[in-house]
């Protein structure tokens, strides 16, 4: 890193050592592996300080929260913060926390990544997840393309938006994630934009706490790739975007919410209702069936 | 540690290679399957899922082989001791988080029931034609472990064996089964437990600052904890250093790759278990695995009738290959014989280390069936001229 005049900069934050000077993330950040790998003004920062709010005000203990991330600009929010975090495959996110709830049953496990990573080469496994309403909170954070690779179109890719792989605009459908969560079996779907904060950590906060799949699709900038293909301004005018733009409807029916270019955006909370989930379903019917002979597992005997 | 009474089948059964291998995740403490139905290897699954109600268990069809293999991992560090079973197709599928396992060091066990291939191939038929999938199938450099069992009997015995394997070296191992001892009806006993040996996974208990989730020194194998335990750890299937915290550059490549390759080829005489017979004097070994070794038994006791000195070498672990018993015999021998049921797999193995000094012939088989051992017989005959 080096300033305009070509002296080097340390890449080293410097965190003040201050007693008084306390972050109120503090802790919940591995401040030894910054300075991060998001640009200036991206929303995907904006989006894991709402989670951590949103885990805070929940009350959990951190010790039985676990992170899961796939592959891209998202994927990498699972290693800045001090949880237990996992960073798996391209798209296997999903299936990764589905063992990783199961192999460990006390634990509330998250899923934070990218449109690209959870519709398009994951998308079969947000719907079986939805399906079978796993103990799992997906948070995909949607910034309309692929900005790890370098900007290519993806599911959530708007129609006529330009893209490096749709370098004269995008001509495919593209998903509405609210109502595939929904139609899939997700009992509770919210929509916000990375403006919304305080929406999004209290959002956050409600799903930590309901049991069984829980999905929060988050709008957000990405200024260098995106936004500068489109010419929609910094991250900064795209929050001015949202501002203008977004139209908060808890009650909008999850297929009247496609997201068009430039366009209104629906957030909102749009579902949220109770459902067993896969595991209470597993053992509840299992004791049925089976009587005392059937034993729960609770995680594995090492003894 | 002794074997977990509750899921060991004590007592004389009469299954196929399948069930038996089932039987043997249980006896080892499995207690986590992530499958998806595939012939002929479904009915490892469906003796799981039928089993693991009654011993504690987790079963899950999943979506996809995908899917199956990412649950495979997340289960592992969610503490579980962890599974999953496909053939041909689906074991192509699981390469990609095969290769995620091996670099987060994942100690679990991938069971093969070998069909022909290339693509839908043979579904119902037998195959040997993954030996070199199972090492070269996902990208990149690294090792692991492949066990080939013959019998019903044996699938039991090593798929414990497999689970040992995995969790001594926190690795996956590749249980190579393929159709023919899958399918194969025979006795298996089932031990009492306490008869049974089981490696139990090494859990860090220490200091929570001073953690590390892997170990590059050449040293010794980290020892794992599992998510909740308040470690806060961080394991990524990027380039890491010994925190598991991605770093991209390569120096931290050559530390981290050399690792996952050493820690199996500098021991692979710890790991090796090989079967040999009459291999002093012998003028031809034939090297052979899983069910071809049973069908080379009859060439051999064929070409001993004829007075030919014949010895045997099987592998039951193919990977890591034994490759310093074939450096040591190939000066001895006059030639190496390999019967597989593909087109020339193990045999270049055998050929690379035996290194000019003995002939290494391929009996060679597309898949579908088992070799003729009037085949091997010949091979046999030629070797010897």
């Amino acid at each position: 890193m080096s300033n305009s005049k070509g002296q080097i900069l340390s890449n080293k934050l410097e965190i003040p050592k201050s007693d008084e000077l306390k972050h109120p993330m503090e802790g919940y950040l591995r401040e030894e592996r910054f300075p991060h790998i998001w640009c200036s003004t991206c929303g995907i920062g904006t989006v894991l300080t709402g989670f951590i709010t949103g885990l805070q005000k929940s009350g959990l203990d951190r010790e039985k929260v676990a992170v899961v991330s796939g592959i891209g600009c998202s994927g990498r929010a699972a290693g800045y913060l001090r949880l237990d975090s996992f960073h798996s495959t391209h798209g296997r996110a999903i299936p990764f926390a589905t063992g990783l709830a199961l192999g460990n049953p006390e634990l509330k496990v998250v899923v934070i990544s990218g449109d690209g990573d959870i519709a398009a080469i994951g998308g079969n496994h947000f719907i079986h997840a939805a399906r079978r309403n796993m103990n799992l909170t997906v948070i995909c954070i949607n910034n309309f393309n692929y900005a790890m690779t370098g900007g290519q179109a993806g599911p959530t890719t708007p129609e006529e938006a330009n893209a490096s792989t749709a370098p004269f605009g995008c001509y495919e459908y593209p998903f509405n994630l609210p109502f595939l969560a929904e139609s899939s079996g997700a009992i509770y779907v919210a929509r916000w934009t990375s403006l919304h904060i305080r929406r999004v950590s209290n959002s956050i906060s409600e799903a930590l706490l309901k049991p069984g799949f829980s999905f929060i699709e988050v709008i957000a900038p990405c200024p260098t790739l995106y936004a500068r293909r489109n010419r929609l301004g910094s991250g900064l005018d795209l929050m001015k975007f949202y501002h203008d733009s977004a139209i908060i409807d808890h009650n909008a029916d999850t297929r009247d919410i496609d997201i068009g270019y430039q366009d209104r955006i629906t957030i909102g909370k749009f579902v949220d209702k109770d459902k067993p989930t896969f595991l209470e379903n597993k053992d509840n019917f299992l004791k049925k069936k089976l009587g005392d002979k059937f034993i729960q597992y609770t995680g594995q005997n090492w003894e | 540690m002794k074997a977990d009474p509750i899921g060991v089948a004590t007592g004389s059964h009469y299954i196929d290679g399948d069930h038996a291998c089932a039987e043997g995740a249980i006896a080892a403490g499995c207690r986590f399957l992530a499958g998806y139905p595939i012939t002929p290897s479904t009915e490892v699954a469906e003796r799981v899922a039928e089993r693991f109600p009654f011993v504690g268990g987790q079963f899950i069809q999943m979506e996809d082989e995908l899917a199956s293999m990412a649950a495979v991992s997340g289960a592992v560090w969610g503490g579980a001791k962890s599974m999953t079973v496909t053939s041909g197709p689906g074991f192509s599928l699981m390469m990609e988080n095969l290769g995620l396992a091996t670099m987060m060091e994942v100690p679990c066990v991938l069971v093969n029931v070998q069909r022909g291939g290339p693509s839908t191939g043979l579904p119902t038929l037998t195959g040997q034609a993954d030996m070199m999938q199972a090492r070269w199938g996902s990208h990149g450099d690294y090792e692991l472990i492949s066990i080939c069992p013959n019998s019903p009997q044996e699938c039991f015995d090593l798929t414990i064996e497999a689970f040992n394997l995995s969790e001594k070296w926190r690795v996956p191992v590749m249980f190579m089964m393929d159709e023919c001892v899958g399918h194969m009806i025979e006795k298996v006993v089932i031990p009492e437990a306490d008869k049974i040996e089981i490696t139990p996974r090494e859990f860090y208990k220490g200091d929570k600052e001073k953690y590390r989730p892997f170990r590059f020194d050449g040293k010794g194998i980290a020892p794992m904890v599992k998510a909740g335990d308040g470690y806060f750890i961080h394991i990524t299937g990027l380039t890491h250093d010994e925190r598991g915290y991605p770093v991209i550059n390569e120096q931290a490549q050559d530390k981290n790759v050399r690792h996952l390759v050493d820690k199996i080829l500098k021991n692979e005489d710890k790991i090796r278990i090989i079967e040999e017979d009459q291999i002093d004097g012998a003028d031809v070994v034939v090297v052979s695995y899983g069910i071809t070794s049973r069908v080379a038994l009859k060439a051999v006791e064929l070409a001993r009738k004829k007075g030919i000195k014949v010895g045997i070498m099987r592998l039951i672990t193919v990977w890591p290959f034994p490759e310093s018993r074939i450096r040591e015999l190939a000066p001895k021998v006059k030639a190496f014989v390999v019967p597989e049921i593909n087109l020339g797999q193990i045999c270049l193995e055998v050929e690379r280390c035996a290194q000019g000094k003995a002939k290494t012939t391929l009996v060679s088989h597309a898949g579908g069936w088992v070799h003729d051992p009037a085949d091997i017989l010949k091979a046999i005959e030629e070797g010897v001229k």
